[in-house]
């Protein structure tokens, strides 16, 4: 560290009280939305709403947990749990798979198909929304996991990763491992598998951030409210006219779609910023 | 980027790229060549048959005032979004690369909203701005200035920006961190020893060392604002008041499934798929360069 250029004393005071003026600046949309979810709907509609958190931290969760909007909340964070780890998990198995046949083997059309590829880093879902809803609609994978989770699943930065890794593998490897009898799913299982661990595990924190994260792909497909995932739930129960569901569970509500991939994010800091620094080169 | 040592198989390497590539081709070419398609047609009023137009659903676009508005829209918010999430966590990384004691407290604290979904961003923004019972709203009442997004198109595009950009500061916060760091001491310290301030070091030493990352960054802000923040939108305005936050990925959306106006939609998403098209070159473009350094 820079310790020459470090002024001591009152300058390093004043860095550390404008961090902590920035930090609070960011922290501060969920204390708001903390507090709020600890109070009652009659202290937050008559402004301003208090500033500390209150007593009813237990009613507001257990409302919006067991009872929520259309659908009971821990309904809705189960779908995002299964949607969220089915992306992922399809995902790093396809990529894994497509990146080691495009590395390890000489076919045809082997270019041809790693452009096709790479061409899908050009369509995000939002672009070709409306098409890719009639796919879905007429293959009958609407208000089903299989429609949540497939069209999601491709993915040119994953497969691109994992080619990048198996690039910088020794030939020598692949060679001693050939000499030895290892035949090709040997080889894969044996050596690639568990060498590319840690590439697997910083793709893992970030593919499971954007599944949980999908908005408007579950708002479109799933109109059965008990196929409804939590991020788009929470859209269903925010006030429009005759509204029934109250500011306090909202906000419960809220908070628990953001703990799982928050959890995850600080859990795993140390894996989750190596991979979005590599998975961004 | 060839191997020296492959496998030779018959039939298992189109075995493993076939589950991507059969994924790749239902959700990815199907659509977006239907797409390309459905822009050269529009529907009869029964929705019965659909009459070839050629080119002449782009026309109208181009010529709807509404759709140009869209693009200044898009303009506008990206810029913002991009200028204010970037200088607010530039500014918070050249604290964080500053302190020695409890850097990692401190990044811990700043790097969570990553994990918020844009439309919960959207959800506590819009929650602090409520016009009747939002805190801030009621703060702004309190020094005379009235507050209802709803109404005021300006505010409301500066409360989808908002949203919108802190949720990315977290992003920018690592990237420019991280860029910081990889410059050398070394450097700072002569010039530090020559009696250049800290501003002046900043803006002839630091801030020219980091411009790859910076221009990196500028690309990915671009695009988050373009394609990541519907979420925001459509939480917060729905697009409104007047069109005056309809950017161009809520326009597909809203013309398509609400307006039922499918072949202007699909026109929309060929123009989407050809900016998008362009950014990505452009990104790869200046990923290329840093590789090279």
């Amino acid at each position: 560290m820079s310790g020459m250029v470090e002024k001591r004393g009152y300058g390093t005071w004043l860095t550390h009280a404008a961090l902590i003026v920035g930090i609070a600046i960011i922290c501060f949309p969920i204390w708001i939305a903390f507090v709020a979810s600890t109070v009652t709907q009659e202290e937050l509609i008559r402004p301003p709403m208090p500033l500390l958190p209150g007593p009813h931290f237990f009613d507001n969760y257990l409302e919006a947990l067991l009872t929520g909007g259309v659908a009971p909340v821990w309904q809705m964070l189960l779908n995002s749990l299964v949607m969220a780890l089915g992306i992922t998990i399809g995902k790093i198995i396809i990529s894994l798979l497509s990146a080691y046949a495009i590395v390890y083997f000489k076919f045809r059309f082997r270019m041809l198909f790693f452009w096709l590829i790479f061409m899908t880093l050009m369509l995000p879902v939002e672009v070709r929304i409306v098409p890719t809803y009639e796919v879905v609609a007429s293959l009958g994978l609407l208000n089903s996991y299989t429609g949540l989770i497939l069209p999601l699943i491709a993915s040119a930065t994953a497969t691109f990763l994992f080619r990048q890794l198996f690039m910088t593998i020794p030939d020598e490897l692949t060679e001693a491992a050939r000499v030895d009898g290892a035949g090709p799913v040997r080889f894969f299982i044996d050596i690639l598998l568990p060498m590319s661990r840690t590439n697997i595990a910083a793709l893992f924190v970030i593919l499971f951030i954007y599944g949980w994260n999908q908005y408007l792909w579950p708002l479109l497909i799933t109109t059965d409210p008990s196929m409804n995932t939590v991020i788009m739930g929470i859209k269903q129960m925010l006030p429009t006219g005759d509204q029934t569901v109250e500011w306090p569970v909202i906000m419960a509500t809220a908070m628990l779609a953001m703990l799982p991939p928050v959890l995850v994010v600080v859990g795993m800091q140390k894996l989750f910023v190596k991979g979005l620094v590599e998975s961004e080169k | 980027m060839e191997k020296r040592v492959v496998f030779n198989n018959r039939w298992l390497p189109y075995l493993l790229v076939a589950p991507q590539l059969l994924v790749t081709f239902v959700f990815f070419f199907w659509p977006a060549g239907q797409a390309i398609y459905q822009s050269a047609f529009i529907p009869d009023p029964f929705g019965l048959k659909t009459q070839f137009v050629g080119l002449g659903n782009f026309e109208y676009l181009f010529g709807n005032r509404y759709y140009l508005e869209s693009f200044s829209t898009t303009a506008i918010f990206s810029v913002l979004v991009t200028v204010s999430s970037m200088s607010f966590a530039l500014w918070l990384a050249v604290l964080a690369d500053r302190v020695i004691k409890g850097s990692s407290a401190y990044r811990t604290l700043l790097i969570w909203p990553y994990a918020v979904a844009p439309a919960i961003a959207g959800v506590l923004w819009l929650f602090m701005f409520n016009p009747f019972t939002g805190i801030i709203a009621w703060m702004l009442f309190q020094v005379g200035y009235v507050w209802n997004h709803n109404l005021d198109g300006g505010q409301a595009m500066a409360l989808v920006v908002a949203a919108s950009a802190w949720k990315q500061i977290s992003y920018n916060f690592l990237f420019f961190l991280a860029g910081l760091q990889a410059i050398p001491k070394s450097v700072i310290e002569a010039a530090a020893i020559d009696g250049a301030s800290f501003w002046r070091r900043f803006w002839t030493i630091i801030f020219p060392l980091l411009s790859p990352t910076t221009f990196f960054l500028l690309v990915v802000n671009v695009i988050y604002a373009f394609f990541d923040t519907f979420g925001v939108i459509h939480t917060i305005t729905q697009g409104g008041p007047q069109q005056s936050t309809t950017i161009l990925v809520y326009k597909v959306f809203a013309d398509g499934f609400v307006g039922q106006d499918l072949g202007s939609s699909a026109a929309q998403s060929v123009v989407l798929l050809v900016l998008v098209g362009i950014l990505t070159v452009v990104q790869f473009r200046f990923i290329e360069r840093r590789v090279h350094y």
